[in-house]
């Protein structure tokens, strides 16, 4: 489903990310994890072209990503993303927020759009919030909303950077209910988190990565218990026996 | 001081007051009406990614910002007028509107600027356009932060198409000169044009605070 093909990017003399490649078939899901500055965010944000890679090739579902022929608006309404910090348009109430692009970029008709958004909305626990701006709900309930903004493009794979660590501890439960819910659905997801039950407990594979680099691909039985590299053992025991 | 006011100045010549007003704000109106699209255009290339969009809008700002607004009058009446016949009337409006033009493309471009980088982010990434994230996420946020200082920038305007008296427009300053040349009536003449300017300016003032009201978010 996404296939990542020696990619690099630098800013300046610094390279962010180096000879990354990586295979995510459908229906699975992969972590990301690893040291802050080691290029995760990066990763996830070059899979939907929100950054630009300099060498390399993504395909997502076939179509090339970084190629200036693709059409990039296209390749984006199938590929949902949910930030850290929500980014929920503030201006626009829930219902409004989740049906915008369908409305206005898939065409689909106004009401059928917003039926299909109270129906995202309610089966994530926000029925009664379809009419509330992004100000007047919590951070978990933001995260909850942002992704029905992303599946209500029906996307053939989520992309999370992050979703929770910007969440008060009591909401992340939340969150990550909203996301298991997701990964029993079948679809394919890559997580970028810093949630280690979460990602041994849902995730197909965990990608470790360090320094731009990924430093090891393995099940999640695998990479907790027996870490390969010494990058990997020494992350581990920084976030594990704190 | 031995001063006797007569006010008895302002009825008799009322209706010319009236007829000096009344192109104050068919002027005012006119130059806002074209300086707002003129200002929006122009911010947007100012932040527009293509390098000689943006330059063209910079130059324009730049250069009608940094001239006097008296001086732009007497150069599009003077000179513009003699490749393109505009007359007084245009020539004031025009003048009106692009300087003004220029301001409010500033406070555009500061409004969509303030706008955090992660609303385009996520328009874009749910498959909008670049136009369409735009106009439905970045210039309605923008629309909301830049009405107090386009009430400023409105408010300016009226009160600068005073100015257009030098090019013999008969605006309310205009008529009001004349007034006070026949009748030497400075004080009462003066000071109900004051009035009358203060009470355009005062209500475009309360007209953008209700707006700012009907349109505040909780954030």
């Amino acid at each position: 489903m996404i296939k990542i093909t020696n990619v690099n990017k630098s800013y300046g003399s610094h390279q962010v990310l180096s000879n990354i490649d990586l295979e995510i078939p459908e229906s699975q899901i992969f972590a990301l994890i690893g040291p802050s500055g080691a290029g995760k965010s990066t990763l996830i944000r070059t899979i939907n072209a929100l950054e630009e890679i300099q060498e390399g090739q993504i395909v997502v579902d076939g179509i090339s990503v970084h190629d200036k022929n693709t059409n990039i608006n296209q390749l984006r309404s199938e590929v949902g993303f949910v930030f850290q910090n929500f980014n929920l348009y503030p201006h626009l109430t829930a219902l409004q927020n989740v049906s915008y692009s369908p409305i206005y970029v898939k065409k689909t008709p106004k009401k059928e759009a917003e039926a299909r958004a109270v129906e995202l909305l309610t089966s994530l626990g926000l029925g009664n919030k379809v009419h509330s701006y992004p100000g007047q709900l919590s951070g978990g309930q933001q995260q909850r909303v942002a992704i029905a903004r992303a599946l209500a493009m029906d996307p053939k794979v989520m992309l999370f950077d992050e979703p929770t660590s910007a969440l008060d501890p009591e909401m992340i439960k939340e969150v990550l209910d909203a996301i298991r819910k997701l990964a029993s659905t079948g679809m394919t997801m890559v997580v970028v988190t810093h949630e280690m039950g979460f990602a041994r407990e849902i995730c197909n594979q965990i990608v470790f990565m360090a320094d731009g680099k990924i430093v090891e691909v393995a099940p999640p039985e695998q990479f907790f218990t027996q870490p390969q590299s010494d990058r990997g053992k020494d992350f581990l025991n920084k976030v594990l026996n704190h | 001081m031995d001063y006797s006011m007569d006010w008895s100045v302002i009825p008799q010549n009322m209706e010319s007051i009236l007829e000096g007003l009344w192109l104050t704000l068919q002027i005012s109106a006119l130059a806002l009406l074209i300086s707002i699209p003129i200002g929006i255009f122009a911010g947007l290339c100012r932040v527009s990614r293509n390098r000689f969009v943006s330059f063209l809008a910079t130059s324009y700002i730049e250069i009608i910002r940094g001239v006097p607004l008296l001086v732009l009058l007497l150069w599009i009446y003077f000179v513009l007028n003699k490749f393109m016949h505009l007359g007084s009337y245009w020539s004031a409006i025009l003048g009106l509107a692009f300087f003004s033009g220029s301001f409010i493309a500033e406070i555009v471009r500061a409004g969509i600027e303030s706008v955090p980088r992660g609303q385009m982010e996520a328009a874009r990434s749910a498959g909008m356009s670049y136009a369409t994230a735009m106009r439905l996420i970045i210039l309605p946020q923008a629309f909301r932060k830049v009405l107090p200082p386009m009430a400023s920038q409105f408010i300016i305007l009226i009160k600068d198409s005073s100015l257009v008296s030098i090019i013999s427009v008969a605006d309310l300053t205009l008529v009001g000169k004349n007034i006070v040349g026949n009748t030497f009536r400075s004080l009462e003449v003066w000071s109900f044009i004051a009035i009358l300017y203060f009470l355009m300016t005062f209500i475009i003032s309360q007209l953008i605070r209700f707006l700012e009201k009907k349109y505040k978010v909780a954030e």
